[in-house]
This record gives structure tokens, sequence and C-alpha cells, in this order.
């Protein structure tokens, strides 16, 4: 298998790198594309922008940001937020993005994922799954979609996903530790990579994450400093785990 | 140094410029005469055949005469005789062998890994890989780069590879 991965997550809004308590607040910290730039540079495996603005034109945004990221930085990036069509997602990767991700647009219409997978190869399609307790929540984890998350994960891959991006919503800003029960069940129920995703503290939480999926989102414990990223690598590989040489 | 781009309305072409230009590579739309031929690909196998459309025979010209062709991730595969994707397609039968579809146990695989021999890590993305005797170097059991004449098929992506890209483009360029 290849390495395993770590992915700084940037959630982006008006074409700025944002950071806000539960939508709520948001206050503007930085240019996607410094940012992104320097996580590459600190030694991030991909990078992920979600865009959260979910407004009118944000999709607009979302390929004049990914263009400005592809310019600079030369590591895989996945671009999520407001993609509901074969259109949005193409635009996005002929921009320069490598995966587009999908949430509520896949739950509300399943059949995307296969619209996307068969044009765009399934490598490029990432299902993010946001689940509580065994469920799978939409909307920004607002709403319950009515869906048992291993079903779901199972349908996803069966409709040409390439990856599932699995975000613990009892867990996310906690710091306390993947939710690895979750994860565990995912990795004996598809055959997808999975990306973790939620209750980042610590750099054990991580390795612990690693043993069950092939790659750890890092949102919160990053706190929009590169540097954090060199001194968790540094204390992923004491822990034995195996990442990449990013010299 | 001239580079063109073989174009079929599919993939990330664009990062494969941007990384071109990054080592100060020209850009030309004459697939025929440019010093370095390009075959880029991502999407699906038929797809992608059909999109290239004319430039499947100049591509095979340029293969018989010697010229340099680079052919990356799909590009590779849609080199080889045939690809089992799509229920089969044939592919340009410049290099022997078949694409065939990966038996690991997460599929796509999706990542960073090693290519021996050198030991270099590159960016991975594919849920078929090349069976062919023309493979020159290995990741995991994989074909990771096949070279038959002037062509050269890496199945890893070097212009999203970061720095081990770049160095790896770069001597492609060089050798041209």
């Amino acid at each position: 298998m290849p390495l395993p991965r770590l992915i700084p997550c940037l959630d982006v809004a008006g074409g700025r790198v944002v950071k806000g308590v539960k939508f709520q607040g948001l206050r503007d910290v930085g240019d996607p594309v410094e940012l992104g730039a320097a996580y590459s540079g600190a030694g991030a495996d991909e990078l992920v922008f979600l865009d959260i603005s979910a407004t009118i034109g944000a999709q607009a945004a979302a390929v004049g940001v990914a263009g400005r990221v592809a310019e600079q930085v030369t590591i895989p990036f996945t671009f999520g937020g407001g993609i509901r069509s074969l259109a949005d997602a193409s635009a996005v990767l002929e921009a320069g993005a490598d995966k587009i991700s999908v949430n509520s647009a896949a739950l509300a219409r399943p059949a995307l994922i296969e619209e996307l997978a068969r044009s765009l190869g399934s490598q490029a399609v990432v299902v993010a799954i946001d689940t509580e307790g065994g469920r799978v929540r939409s909307h920004a984890a607002t709403r319950d979609a009515a869906r048992d998350t291993v079903a779901w994960a199972q349908e996803c891959e069966q409709r040409g996903a390439g990856e599932l991006l699995v975000t613990s919503i009892d867990r996310d800003g906690t710091q306390d530790g993947y939710d690895l029960e979750q994860l565990a069940a995912l990795r004996d129920a598809v055959s997808l990579p999975v990306i973790a995703s939620g209750g980042a503290g610590n750099a054990a939480h991580i390795a612990a994450a690693l043993a069950v999926a092939q790659a750890a989102l890092l949102a919160s414990i990053l706190h929009e400093n590169p540097a954090r990223l060199v001194t968790l690598r540094d204390e992923l590989r004491d822990l034995g785990v195996h990442l990449r040489d990013a010299a | 140094m001239n580079v063109a781009i073989a174009r079929y309305g599919a993939g990330n072409v664009r990062s494969v410029e941007l990384a071109l230009r990054r080592l100060g590579a020209q850009l030309t739309d004459d697939l025929a005469t440019a010093d370095l031929a390009i075959l880029p690909g991502v999407g699906s196998a038929r797809s992608c055949m059909e999109g290239l459309g004319a430039s499947v025979e100049v591509l095979r010209e340029r293969h018989a005469a010697g010229k340099p062709i680079l052919g990356i991730c799909l590009g590779l595969q849609l080199a080889l005789e045939e690809s089992e994707e799509d229920g089969g397609v044939p592919g340009l039968g410049i290099v022997p062998g078949r694409a065939v579809r990966l038996q690991d146990e997460r599929v796509p695989r999706i990542g960073w890994a090693t290519v021996d021999p050198g030991g270099e890590a590159y960016w991975f993305a594919h849920s078929y890989a090349a069976k062919s005797p023309a493979t020159v170097a290995t990741s995991e059991g994989h074909s990771a780069i096949v070279e038959h004449g002037s062509f050269t098929g890496v199945q890893f992506h070097p212009e999203k590879s970061g720095a081990a890209g770049a160095r790896f483009l770069e001597r492609c360029l060089s050798r041209v």
C-alpha cells in the first residue's frame, strides 16, 4: 500500500481561508495559495480545500482558488463544497485540482457519483461522509440524512467513488481522538481508501487513525500553522509511522 | 525545447502545462514536430482513446520515427496494445503489453509510493496498471515506468509529485 498520508484541510469562503466555530463568526486567516504552499513545504502529502460559504457565486470563486493553488502548489489537492454537477466538478479539475469531493449533493442524488466517476475516473471522486453515531448527517451536518454510515459507504463504492473522507461529527473539533470504531467498521466494509477526519488532538491520535485508515485529515490541530505539521511529522516518525520523505 | 501535450478534452492538462513551464519548456500545439510529445491522462480509457481522434496516428508516426513521447498515468496505459478497462479498449499499440485491473487491498491505489530502482516516492492515483515486458521500474510490484523505443511511460504523476516529480521531468527534458 502507498505511504500513510497527512492532509491539512483548509476551509475557504470568498476566496480566503477562514476559521469559525460551527460555521459562525468566520474569521479571515489567510490566503489559500500562501497557506497551501506553506503546508506543502512543511511536508503535507496532499491538501483539501473545503468551500464552506455555499453561497451564490461560490462555485466560480472555487474555480479561481483552484487555479491559483495549482500555479504554486505541486502536490495533489482536493476541492470540495458546492459541487453539484459534472460541470462544476470538471471546471475545478480543469483549473488544476486532482480530486473533487461531494457530500450533500451525492446524498440528494446518488447517481451523481456514477456520472462523476464515469467521466473523471474514480480516482478523482471523493465522497465526504459526515457521521454521528453510525448515521449519516447532511447539509454541513445539520440534518439527519436517514442513512446508515456503513451502508452509504458501500453504496458510494458500488457507484464508483474513489475515496471516502469520513468525518466524525461527534469528535470534530474536540481533539479527543478519531472515532476508531467507526473507521474500523468502514475499513472492513469497503475496499476504497479512507481518509479519517475529526478529533485529532495529538500525534498518537493520528498514528492510531493511520493504523485503520489510509490518510488523516488535519484541521484544528494545525491552527493554520505549517510549523506544527513539521513537528507532528517528526512525532509520528518517532511513533513508528512510515511517512514520505518530502525532500 | 518545444513540448506538445496531446489534448482530448479530458484530463488534468493544466497541471502538466504548469509543471513544464516551471522548468522552462515552451509549449506548442504541434504534436508531430515538437521536441517532446506528452500523452497525459486522467479519466477512462475509452473516452480518452475516442477523444484522441487524429492524434492517434500522429503519435504512432512519432514513435515509428523515434521521436520522444512521454505518457503519464492513463497516457502510459493508452500506449499499450490494450486496456481491460471499460470492457476492453484497444490502445495505441506502440508499447507491448496490456493494462490490467489492480488486485490490491485498496483500489484505487492512491498516494505516495516509492519507485525502484531509485527509491524516490511519487504520487500515484490509479485502478489499472501495465503488464508489460517494457517495464523498467516498479512500485510495490506494479509497473511504474516503461520504456520502449522513444516512448517513456510513467504510472505516477510527476507533475503532482513535488520536488521529486520536478526532478524527474527535468531529466526527461534533458534527454530530449
